[in-house]
């Protein structure tokens, strides 16, 4: 009876944060939330069936078949239970219209700005933003970008008055575009416009070479006057941060790897890697996990398989390579796909809880975050949704809740608003 | 005798300095010189068939007088005896730059574009310039004449290499002791077109490919008409173009399709282009066959790219490797098609590289009658000038070559070229070949002696027992001289006159101490050539074989429409029964033969689809793959471009969708402009050309745009009528009321001047092609149906349409369609109210949608974004399925023939392995008109044959470079991936 009470509560609940739009951020949580009959994808490569999950303050206090409920109960049987899912290398929040130059905060200009930093320039109100959630999307790195090293990313989750509350990790990473040995012809010069050999390739790396290592050498003096750029490399020689690298080449990446290493730095995660499934054994000797490329790409090269960027993530996992996914080249708004880009993975024949992996456990771990999110177990926190069927499959991602930290969060839109408003216009309503 | 020779010389001179007969001479007294001269003993290609042996040539005054085995000479002769060697004639060139001042680039001025024309008095076109003249910038050039003669050219035709069309070219006999008054031979040669616009001048239109061609349809119709007498004002551009009418016209193509397309631009005004090609004839041998012109060839061949870096070598695509190893053949395929050809040193970097290049064309099998006639008959009879050049008949200029022997052989010697009878040495013909080993006696010493190298270039080897010794030979005028250095390194010098009639020399020799003494030489054996180079020279390379199209994953045959039967699939028809389980579907002739259970198989090829998915081939509304061009963006209406004139068919995008399961596509033009060009609608067809991918009997339809791209409100740009969305509604109405009114005058039966833009605009207000307009906002969207509703006619199709869901009601009511995206939005400011329930509110407003991609990469899946469709607004997976195959059907009025499956539709159909709207679901075959262009074990086997493939011509390139070829850097031709708004 009591159990059924709550249920109403909920669902009254949902109503009136429906009328409210989304633009309020949900408060925190007060009361424990049990959700029972789910099929639990813990986000590690393993389900439970028929579970029953409780959170309380912000974190998941039981989970497993036959807990104790407590608190508002939401009975969920046949849905399923993810942990949000985590959007990498992301502007989200930095753009708000490509086309529009005004909201746009993503490219600083100068070529070594790592002192740059994404989280101040964050909008935690963004439409984009938002329309995140509806879909599972719960938490994104958010990460400048352009010129050489673009800067300094931070950690959010998607339900925040401002930057300072979204932040999840702050400062977590250096981000180092490393350069191409191939450039692109100046076609306006008449130049063909394919790829030619990049004569100054080497040259540029050793500018970042040199840059590394004077960086770390900065950070060995003393009294030397003030250098934001070396100051704010520091992190990435002394561990506390990572050195995001994004290389797709061959070459690139053993040159971006090798010379990363060389100069001290401690935790180097590639990004891109569209030719990383050839080197999958230098990957795990230096320890290097990836953020590939989504697979809703197009081949690089006139030759290679058609179906190579839907099964890219798959060679480098297959090889024992921790792998999560990321669209940093996409629009921001795509990233609502980022449950899709993994289900393209399934098609090519991997199973779906090691896909799930890739855009919950693995990119937590890559990121440093697994600690407290990417994955669904006691004492982390509570970030997580409730879909109608498999959510990693278009047709049946139909969230009913989302949770941050607990907190029950509008799937409400500005795009729903839309849809709703004009719905009532031809409806009558 | 030396005063005798030097007489001899002299004579020569005057011989060629042809002084007009009729101008005054004030530095001497008027005297003529009639001798003949007679080349006898020769080998005489008088043409490439017509051979004499042993014969004489005869000349006089510049002119061939006679040739034969025996000839009578007249008293007045000098003979020259060239027994032994041979005489061709001179080669042409018939699309050069020589002498001619090129164009200039003129500066860029950023993305501040000039619409109108800078001249007046001239077509409204400045890229059409039919009144220049090449003479008029002409100055003879002695040094590049030099290096032309040197490769053994003596006449050229030359023009100026800029704009589309170029005016008249001017043809040069390459005689240097004459004057222009004698080397010019022709000063309106030929007329020279392009698809190229001029660097000079900055007129934006045409940008495109598409564009050139719809200016050279109309400039040709307008010639007509201003002949006619209808212009009130004058166009020296048309007057010239009407004036060089009768001349031999020479399009620059530079690759096959482009010379396809002037091809069918030149049938339909009666001209009969003669092409510049591109060197990749071969890989459209019987269309380029079917176009009746001649070519000129550049033999520009590639060189072989350094593939010695594994991870440069990835970035070569096949087909570019490919292209590496069968571009030597191209003049033997066209040989072997008998299609006449010229060769050209067009781009390449200097005529010196050209023998090398004609050799390797003669070692893929062109025959060595086939390329002389390709450099002497050929572009004399392109010209109309066999009777003055070209062979070496009575009457003919005397330019001809005297060589020690067959011309296309690697060590023959060209000695001399000459021009309108005057001689220009190359090589000394009375030079002794000393090459050989000897044994050297000096100073009282013996040594041994090699000399190798080029006979008129030797090269010297000295050794002193087994010492090598340093030394140096200068070999000229028969006049030898060696210095060396012995084992102390004092050095010794010898000079001598080699005698012709021993093989042994001898002359001075000074020793180190400086004292004077003579030297002998016994030649102990005779030259050899390399073992090596005679080896290599003879066997034809291997080659790889053509795949249709020309490109990795590309078909060795082209796939054949077969009698297939689908057993046991669940059968999605997009019709009214909606999914049929456990259904048998058959394929004959092309069409959708039987849907039933357990049909008979007959001799129907089988195919297992228990647990499958039969769908119909999706789709796509909305493409811009399998393109060369997007937009023409020179001006604000271009309905006279067509997408069906720049269709791409060797896009391997096209093969990627069809791994998507597409099978239909509308290529539309860009939205640069509000209104743009027509679309082609196309069938993946992947191999076949682009006419037969495009539809049978099209429905006609024509790009619109509104909006942000219209505006050019995303770059700096704002000098061009519209810059907001109330100028773009007074375009259509200006258009619309113009073509009104042309298609009254025409219809009147009064005389006009034809407009293709005005009959394309004519049509859509006489509801005979139909618009697919790109449009977000609802303002827009109401305002072009409200022009529309003006004109009595009705917008076909809103593609993108992101806010139609707000005038869904509207849109029913004028009956209009829509394609759109499934989520897409926050791209620009246009979209900020875009919602991925858009689909699902105009479908339930009773609009036909299709969902479309408008996107290389998402038209590959498509099938996921109809999937959206379900999460986004609830639509059932029938109608989300239908968004992608009857509906696209429907709105592009080809529902009749594909969009479901249905007896009697095309047999375009593909077999999932999964739920089709599923993310999991895979297309493994997919098939048009019962062929299959897309199989995945099929694909499995080209994966293979690429990668094997690939594999073998590296290794045919690591090989050539290891025998000392020259290389290039690789490279990765790289085609650019398009949507609406490339430019």
């Amino acid at each position: 009876m009591k159990k059924q009470r709550n249920i109403l509560i909920v669902l009254l609940l949902t109503l009136v944060s429906t009328s409210w739009g989304q633009q309020t951020p949900a408060s925190v949580q007060k009361e424990a939330i049990t959700i029972t009959g789910v099929t639990a994808h813990i986000g590690d490569g393993t389900v439970v069936e028929n579970c029953t999950i409780v959170f309380e303050n912000g974190k998941i206090t039981a989970l497993g078949q036959g807990e104790t409920t407590k608190g508002t109960v939401i009975a969920a049987n046949g849905k399923h239970v993810y942990p949000g899912f985590i959007a990498p290398v992301k502007e989200l929040g930095l753009i708000e219209v490509n086309a529009v130059r005004a909201s746009n905060d993503s490219d600083e200009i100068g070529e070594m700005i790592p002192h740059v930093r994404s989280l101040v320039a964050y909008n935690a109100e963004s439409k984009v933003v938002e329309s995140m959630r509806p879909n599972g999307v719960l938490l994104g790195q958010i990460t400048p970008k352009g010129g050489r090293i673009s800067g300094t990313s931070s950690i959010v989750q998607f339900d925040a008055w401002n930057w300072e509350d979204a932040a999840v990790k702050v400062d977590d990473g250096i981000h180092l575009h490393w350069p191409n040995s191939f450039r692109r012809g100046r076609w306006w010069l008449g130049e063909p416009r394919g790829l030619k050999p990049n004569k100054d390739y080497q040259k540029q790396v050793d500018k970042v070479s040199e840059f590394l290592t004077s960086a770390a050498a900065y950070g060995n003096g003393k009294g030397t006057s003030l250098n934001p750029a070396f100051k704010a490399m520091q992190g990435v020689f002394q561990g506390t941060q990572k050195l995001y690298i994004y290389a797709d080449g061959e070459k690139e990446i053993i040159d971006a790897i090798s010379g990363a290493k060389n100069s001290g730095v401690s935790d180097i995660v590639l990004v891109g890697g569209y030719h990383a499934y050839k080197i999958t054994d230098f990957l795990k000797e230096n320890n290097v996990p990836v953020l590939v490329q989504y697979t809703h790409n197009l081949p690089s090269l006139a030759d290679d398989d058609y179906d190579l960027p839907y099964k890219l993530p798959k060679l480098l996992m297959d090889a024992g390579v921790l792998v999560a996914l990321q669209n940093n080249d996409a629009s921001n708004f795509q990233t609502r796909n980022l449950p899709f880009y993994a289900g393209q993975v399934v098609g090519q024949g991997m199973d779906k809880e090691k896909a799930l992996q890739m855009i919950t456990g693995n990119t937590a771990k890559i990121l440093g975050i697994d600690a407290t999110y990417g994955t669904l177990a006691v004492g982390k926190s509570a970030t997580l949704f409730i879909s109608e069927g498999d959510a990693l499959d278009m047709r049946t991602n139909q969230l009913t809740h989302a949770f941050i930290d607990g907190r029950n969060v509008s799937l409400e839109t500005h795009q729903t608003e839309l849809w709703k408003r004009y719905l009532g216009k031809y409806e009558g309503k | 005798m030396k005063i005798k020779l030097l007489g001899l010389a002299l004579l020569w001179c005057a011989s060629t300095l042809v002084a007009q007969d009729y101008f005054p001479e004030n530095d001497g007294v008027k005297s003529k010189n009639n001798n003949y001269t007679a080349f006898t003993n020769a080998k005489i290609f008088v043409t490439p068939t017509q051979i004499i042996e042993k014969g004489t040539l005869l000349i006089q005054n510049g002119k061939v007088k006679q040739v034969g085995a025996s000839v009578t000479l007249p008293k007045n002769t000098v003979v020259i005896d060239v027994t032994g060697q041979s005489i061709y004639p001179s080669f042409i060139d018939i699309y050069s730059k020589f002498g001619v001042e090129q164009a200039k680039r003129a500066p860029g001025r950023g993305r501040a574009s000039q619409y109108d024309a800078s001249r007046d008095g001239f077509y409204w076109n400045d890229h059409v310039m039919p009144e220049n003249n090449a003479i008029s910038k002409f100055k003879y050039d002695d040094k590049k004449a030099k290096t032309l003669r040197d490769a053994g050219f003596g006449v050229v035709n030359s023009h100026i290499h800029d704009g589309i069309v170029r005016g008249t070219g001017v043809l040069v006999a390459l005689n240097s002791t004459g004057n222009d008054g004698n080397r010019i031979l022709d000063d309106q040669s030929a007329q020279y077109l392009s698809f190229s616009r001029s660097v000079a001048k900055r007129q934006s239109y045409p940008t495109s490919l598409m564009g050139s061609m719809a200016l050279l349809r109309q400039m040709y119709t307008d010639a007509k008409w201003y002949a006619a007498g209808n212009s009130s004002t004058k166009d020296r551009s048309l007057e010239a173009l009407n004036k060089n009418k009768n001349l031999v016209q020479i399009f620059e193509a530079k690759d096959k399709g482009h010379a396809l397309r002037a091809d069918k631009i030149g049938d339909a005004n009666g001209i009969q282009y003669t092409i510049l090609g591109g060197g990749d004839e071969y890989e459209r041998i019987e269309e380029i066959k079917g176009t009746g012109a001649s070519f000129i060839l550049p033999i520009n061949f590639p060189e072989t790219y350094d593939v010695s870096n594994p991870y440069a070598a990835n970035m070569i695509a096949l087909k570019d490797m490919r292209h590496w190893n069968q571009a030597p053949s191209n003049p033997k395929v066209l040989a072997d098609n008998n299609i006449r050809f010229s060769l050209t040193t067009y781009d390449l970097k200097s005529p010196a590289k050209f023998k090398e290049k004609l050799m390797k064309a003669i070692q893929y099998g062109l025959s060595k009658t086939k390329a002389l006639e390709a450099l002497t008959l050929a572009p004399a009879a392109i010209l109309g000038k066999t009777n003055r050049i070209g062979s070496l008949q009575a009457g003919r200029e005397a330019n001809f070559l005297i060589t020690s022997g067959d011309i296309f052989e690697k060590g023959t010697i060209l000695y001399e070229n000459w021009v309108q009878g005057s001689k220009n040495n190359i090589n000394d013909r009375n030079l002794k070949d000393i090459r050989g080993t000897y044994d050297l006696e000096a100073g009282g010493l013996t040594y041994s002696m090699s000399i190798t190298g080029e006979a008129g270039k030797p090269k010297i080897a000295i050794k002193q027992d087994t010492n090598k010794l340093k030394s140096k030979i200068t070999y000229a005028n028969n006049w030898l001289t060696i210095s060396f250095n012995d084992t102390e390194q004092k050095s010794y010098r010898l000079t001598g006159l080699v005698s012709k009639d021993t093989d042994n020399f001898k002359g001075r020799l000074l020793l180190p101490s400086g004292k004077e003494k003579t030297f002998s030489a016994m030649k102990t054996s005779g030259f050899s050539k390399d073992k090596k180079e005679g080896k290599k020279g003879n066997s034809v390379p291997e080659m790889v074989g053509v795949t249709y199209p020309n490109v990795g994953f590309g078909y060795a045959n082209k796939p054949k429409p077969e009698t297939i039967l689908f057993k046991n699939a669940t059968v999605w028809t997009s019709e009214a029964d909606g999914i049929l389980q456990n259904t048998d579907v058959l394929l004959k002739d092309g069409k959708i033969a039987k849907i039933g259970i357990a049909l008979k198989a007959g001799k129907a090829k089988v195919i297992d689809a228990t647990g499958k998915h039969l769908t119909a081939g999706i789709i796509d509304e909305h493409t811009h793959i399998a393109a060369l061009a997007i937009n023409e963006a020179g001006h604000n209406s271009t309905a006279e471009v067509k997408m069906e004139d720049v269709v791409d068919n060797e896009d391997i995008n096209i093969y990627r969708q069809l791994a998507g399961g597409v099978t239909s596509a509308q290529l539309l033009h860009g939205s640069a402009n509000p209104i743009g060009g027509r679309s082609a609608i196309l069938k993946l067809k992947w191999g076949e050309s682009p006419e037969k991918m495009i539809y049978t009997n099209s429905p006609k339809f024509i790009k619109f745009a509104l909006g942000e791209n219209v505006k050019q409100s995303n770059w700096q740009s704002f000098s061009r009528f519209p810059q907001t969305r109330m100028g773009v509604e007074q375009v259509f109405m200006n258009y619309f009321q113009r073509a009104k009114e042309y298609d009254i005058k025409k219809n009147s039966g009064q005389a006009y001047r034809y407009d293709e833009e005005m009959e394309v605009l004519a049509e859509i207000i006489n509801g005979e092609r139909f618009i697919s307009c790109h449009s977000y906002v609802q303002s827009e969207i109401n305002m072009m149906m409200k022009v529309a509703e003006k004109f009595n006619f009705r917008v076909n199709t809103f593609t993108h349409i992101l806010e139609g869901y707000k005038v869904a009601d509207k849109m029913a009511k004028h009956g209009v369609g829509a394609g759109t995206f499934s989520d897409w939005w926050a791209y620009k400011y246009e979209v900020n109210d875009a919602i991925p329930y858009n689909a699902a509110i105009m479908q339930k407003q009773g609009v036909i949608v299709a969902i479309n991609s408008d996107d290389g990469e998402m038209a590959r899946r498509l099938n996921q974004e109809a999937a959206k469709t379900v999460k986004y607004g609830g639509m059932t997976a029938l109608e989300a399925w239908k968004m992608v195959t009857i509906n696209p059907a429907k709105l592009l009025h080809i529902d009749k023939r594909v969009g479901s499956i249905k007896v009697g539709k095309d047999a375009d159909v593909v077999l999932w392995s999964d739920h089709p709207l599923s993310v999991y679901a895979k297309a493994e075959k997919t098939i048009i008109e019962g062929a299959t262009y897309f199989d995945m074990e099929t694909d499995q086997q080209q994966r293979t044959a690429v990668s094997q493939e690939r594999n073998k011509l590296i290794h045919m390139m690591l090989k050539e470079k290891a025998g000392g070829g020259k290389t290039q850097a690789p490279k990765m031709s790289k085609k650019e991936q398009m949507t609406c708004e490339t430019l």
